[in-house]
């Protein structure tokens, strides 16, 4: 498929701007454009037409089944996208003096509220843009936590199952890392622990269920080690779609929690975004989050941007808005049964595991939460079929792979997440592809390595692509590649 | 209530399968300990036309463009976005599809992200874009990042004239860096050359605003190579839609680009979700942050898009990453690819002559003393003869939201207001601004 730029032809234009007949004043020559910018010069049939052809060749859950785990791709309510495109939300400018967006404020207050309950944690921030944006910003009131105690701690602790997201982040928050073991069980380990955490540990970063889809048995335990050291316990939110109003991260001894609106609540992933990471903290850590807060003074709303203490401001404005309305609107949908939300996606997740246990190795044998992690080392063993093949052959099956090659303790992990969203139908379609592709590796694992087939485009050479960069289009001088 | 799918008789089937009797003790697990007893204590579950009903009573009470004539600015503006990007946005494919990991079920979302690449390179005459970074704020702590690991140095110099959001936020981050933070006065609207000079000589970056926060047109070009010349790194950041009419700041010397998307693209929404952008030059590339998509070949040797440069990346290079960022921005980004599409060289070039006409045409029509004696694109700032604060609040009474009061972020400018004219303001507009302005001063 062309790119846009190779359907450009001079002088060819789609949108026209208003003429009002004003003087055109000139600019300083020396801060005038010289040579315009090579934008497409293309009709708006053809944009179209390219935009259409390039959602034909992407997949998204409106396609199909998409099991990728810790992603949490459950469908994405349309009425949302309604709602968050109302004028009085989209022409909203974030400047507006608080009497002119009570409605907006309301909305956060309410979805702060909600947030609360579920974290069971009394006080929220909304500004964070992502979940990783959220980690960064618990590791940040951490430090101004204990710098406001006069406590010099420098190092965090995460497990050795964590995402990536988690070590970055420590990293960027200025920590030094320390990694804690997982048990035979999928639980931390507790006498590694133990001998890791000392009077200069700031604090734990943990996802409970953890990326292994197994809830730590150990969690009280955990918490005591850190609390009773005068550390902080953060619990990274990715995998909260298993737990809500089944067991609140407050409750478990975290003091800071971060969500994922695009993952629990249904904000539309996009393609790799927009998000929105929201925090949660104790009463003892509020004072530190950043500004502006959404306050209620009776029955009026307003943003609090007078708070001495606060780490500062991590993004622009309250936050990414128009997420939350779409999360508000979904929590909104559910009310109490947001527990029964949970429910469902932690039986959708043992029932494939439960169907697809014999077929592949399964490196911890207890009842998942809402996702679990097959192994294809059997496969790899017998016939030298890798976790990437069985990926790339569910593809033939119009299905989107699961997460790969992750968490880390498990080699040739396929790491699966149904969500609660799917039909029975859809879970049992995955499990016959899933047994049929183990079967093709014994008889015909040609299959497996050739796959996929019939995508736009078979497997691609990645090793190219980050040796010889080729990141943007150079228009008469792009190079021709050649297979 | 809610989106659940399964029947009653789906779990029974289900729960067999498990070889349980109730779903129930699927959380046994959970020590009894932690396990919540209780039921939420959230609002009840609505249908879906109450749930309409409800938010559309409190989107009602806010005072949107629709409802004020607006001109508030000051970072957030409020340009066309033309009708081609609802094909975007409602393609449930591009909406619905998660970062695009496998690149076979995902060609679409990379081409077009590769396309979104090549205009922002474009745009800002630089080598290299990422695939868009959080917002205007998050992206000039990135760049801060790449710059001191790129020249050893540990301090970064930000103009006084920055956002003041974006100037929050890199101190923010700064901590976590080990940056040390210094800001530069300005004089009379915008910075001066020697001072950026003086500050540069031990700093990894010196971070200008073009057009800047007061709507001053800065000595972009001296600012650029009085840093250049003082051994550091030049980063503007930028309005894409002044890009068809403004110089593109890698032809003046610039290392990196950066600068807050939404006004190419997306609509106010209260403040998000936008996109950032972020352009460097090639040798900067292995710091970037961010994702990165690239052109490659596949078995058949067809063109194909991928993810690359990803040993950068938090999920490889996990505590040694040059971020940690996953989630970014891509929807918003792609609206920008279509806007700019939509415009072209021409359309752009005719936003920014507007912008720039309207601005002239509102200083003519105001009756008010202007605040700096600067060239300006779309924004200019008036002197009041009282609070802008209070004038704002008089003017709003009377139905039009004049503008931004540069006293909220900066002392002694009290009696400053900022006021933004996008091409979806008409004369006749600037007109009754002009005239409640004239009535409430």
């Amino acid at each position: 498929m062309k790119l846009i730029f190779e359907k450009s032809r001079a002088g060819r234009r789609a949108g026209r701007v208003p003429d009002y007949g004003l003087a055109k004043p000139e600019l300083p020559h020396e801060l005038r454009r010289a040579h315009p910018p090579r934008l497409p010069e293309v009709a708006e049939s053809e944009i179209v037409r390219h935009v259409t052809a390039l959602a034909d060749r992407t997949f998204g859950i409106d396609t199909g089944f998409y099991p990728l785990g810790s992603c949490t791709m459950k469908h994405n309510p349309r009425i949302n996208e309604r709602l968050g495109r109302l004028a009085g939300f989209r022409d909203l400018h974030p400047h507006q003096d608080d009497d002119g967006a009570q409605g907006a404020l309301e909305l956060m207050w309410r979805l702060q509220g909600i947030l609360a309950e579920v974290a069971g944690l009394p006080a929220v921030t909304l500004q964070p843009a992502a979940g990783s944006q959220g980690e960064l910003t618990g590791l940040m009131l951490m430090r101004a936590y204990f710098a406001d105690r006069d406590e010099e701690r420098d190092t965090i602790i995460t497990a050795d199952t964590a995402h990536g997201t988690n070590p970055a982040s420590v990293t960027m928050a200025g920590y030094k890392l320390e990694k804690v073991e997982t048990d035979g069980r999928g639980n931390l380990d507790l006498d590694d622990l133990r001998g890791k955490v000392n009077e200069r540990t700031a604090g734990l970063m943990l996802t409970n269920p953890s990326t292994l889809g197994l809830f730590d048995e150990g969690i009280e335990d955990v918490a005591r080690i850190f609390h009773d050291a005068g550390a902080l316990l953060y619990y990274d939110g990715a995998n909260l779609n298993a737990v809500v109003g089944i067991s609140r991260p407050g409750d478990m001894g975290f003091d800071i929690v971060h969500y994922n609106l695009h993952k629990t609540f249904s904000q539309p992933h996009g393609g790799g975004g927009p998000g929105g990471g929201p925090v949660a903290v104790r009463e003892t850590i509020e004072p530190y989050l950043p500004a502006p807060v959404v306050a209620r003074d009776g029955d009026v709303f307003r943003l609090d941007h007078d708070r001495p203490k606060s780490i500062g401001r991590v993004r622009g404005f309250a936050g990414p808005f128009g997420v939350f309305v779409r999360s508000y609107a979904y929590m909104r949908a559910y009310g109490p049964d947001l527990k029964e939300m949970s429910e469902v996606a932690v039986l959708n997740a043992n029932y494939l595991l439960a169907r697809l246990r014999d077929a592949y190795d399964l490196p911890y044998d207890r009842h998942c939460m809402h996702e679990f992690v097959l192994s294809a080392r059997n496969l790899k063993r017998e016939h030298g079929i890798t976790a990437l093949d069985v990926a790339k052959r569910l593809m033939d099956y119009g299905i989107h792979p699961p997460t790969v090659y992750f968490p880390l303790v498990v080699p040739e992990a396929l790491m699966i997440e149904p969500t609660e969203t799917e039909p029975k139908e859809r879970l049992d379609d995955f499990v016959d592809a899933m047994q049929a592709i183990a079967r093709e590796a014994t008889e015909s694992p040609e299959l497996l390595k050739e796959a996929p087939h019939g995508r736009p485009v078979r497997r691609l050479d990645e090793v190219r692509a980050a040796k010889q960069p080729i990141l943007r289009y150079h228009f008469d001088e792009h190079p021709a590649l050649v297979g | 209530m809610g989106y659940l799918s399964l029947t009653d008789a789906d779990r029974a089937e289900m729960l067999a399968a498990i070889g349980i009797s109730s779903i129930d003790e699927l959380f046994e697990q959970i020590p009894p300990g932690v396990r919540f007893d209780r039921e939420l204590d959230v609002p009840p579950g609505l249908p879906e036309l109450e749930l309409a009903r409800h938010l559309t009573e409190l989107a009602e009470r806010n005072a949107h463009s629709g409802v004020e004539l607006s001109f508030l600015g000051a970072g957030i503006y409020d340009h066309y976005v033309p009708a081609v990007v609802d094909v975007l946005l409602s393609r449930g494919e591009f909406l619905t599809a998660y970062t695009p990991y496998q690149p076979e079920m995902s060609q679409g979302v990379l081409q077009a992200i590769f396309e979104y690449q090549t205009v922002i390179c474009e745009l800002t005459g630089l080598d290299v874009s990422n695939a868009s970074g959080y917002d205007g704020c998050t992206v000039a702590a990135d760049a801060c990042f790449v710059a001191k690991h790129a020249s050893d140095r540990s301090k970064v110099v930000l103009a006084e004239t920055l956002n003041p959001q974006v100037r929050q936020v890199v101190k923010t981050y700064a901590r976590g860096f080990g940056l040390e933070v210094v800001e530069i006065p300005h004089r009379g609207g915008t910075i001066d050359p020697d001072e950026v000079a003086a500050a540069a000589s031990d700093s990894a970056a010196v971070i200008f605003q073009q057009p800047n926060f007061f709507g001053c047109l800065e000595p972009a070009p001296d600012l650029a190579a009085a840093t250049g010349e003082a051994g550091a790194h030049a980063i503007a950041h930028v309005d894409l839609m002044s890009l068809g009419v403004l110089e593109a700041p890698g032809e003046y010397g610039c290392a990196m680009a950066i600068g807050e998307g939404q006004s190419v693209g997306c609509p106010p929404l209260y403040g998000g979700p936008h996109y950032g952008f972020f352009a460097a030059r090639q040798e900067f590339v292995r710091r970037m942050p961010g994702r990165i998509v690239g052109e490659t070949v596949d078995l058949d040797g067809e063109r194909a898009f991928v993810l690359t440069l990803q040993t950068r990346e938090q999920h490889i290079r996990r505590e040694k990453a040059t971020s940690n960022i996953t989630t970014n921005q891509t929807l918003l980004a792609l609206a920008g690819l279509v806007t700019l599409t939509w415009l072209g060289p021409q359309g752009l070039r005719e936003v920014g002559e507007t912008c720039v006409a309207l601005a002239e045409y509102a200083k003519e029509r105001i009756d008010l003393p202007l605040a700096f004696e600067r060239p300006t694109f779309d924004e200019v700032a008036f002197r009041l003869p009282r609070p802008a604060r209070d004038v704002i609040r008089d003017a709003r009474a009377r139905g039009v939201h004049p503008g931004y009061a540069l006293g909220r972020d900066y002392s002694g400018l009290d009696d400053v207001l900022l006021v933004a004219l996008t091409e979806k303001r008409t004369p006749d507009d600037v007109d009754r601004l002009a005239a409640v302005l004239a009535e409430v001063c």
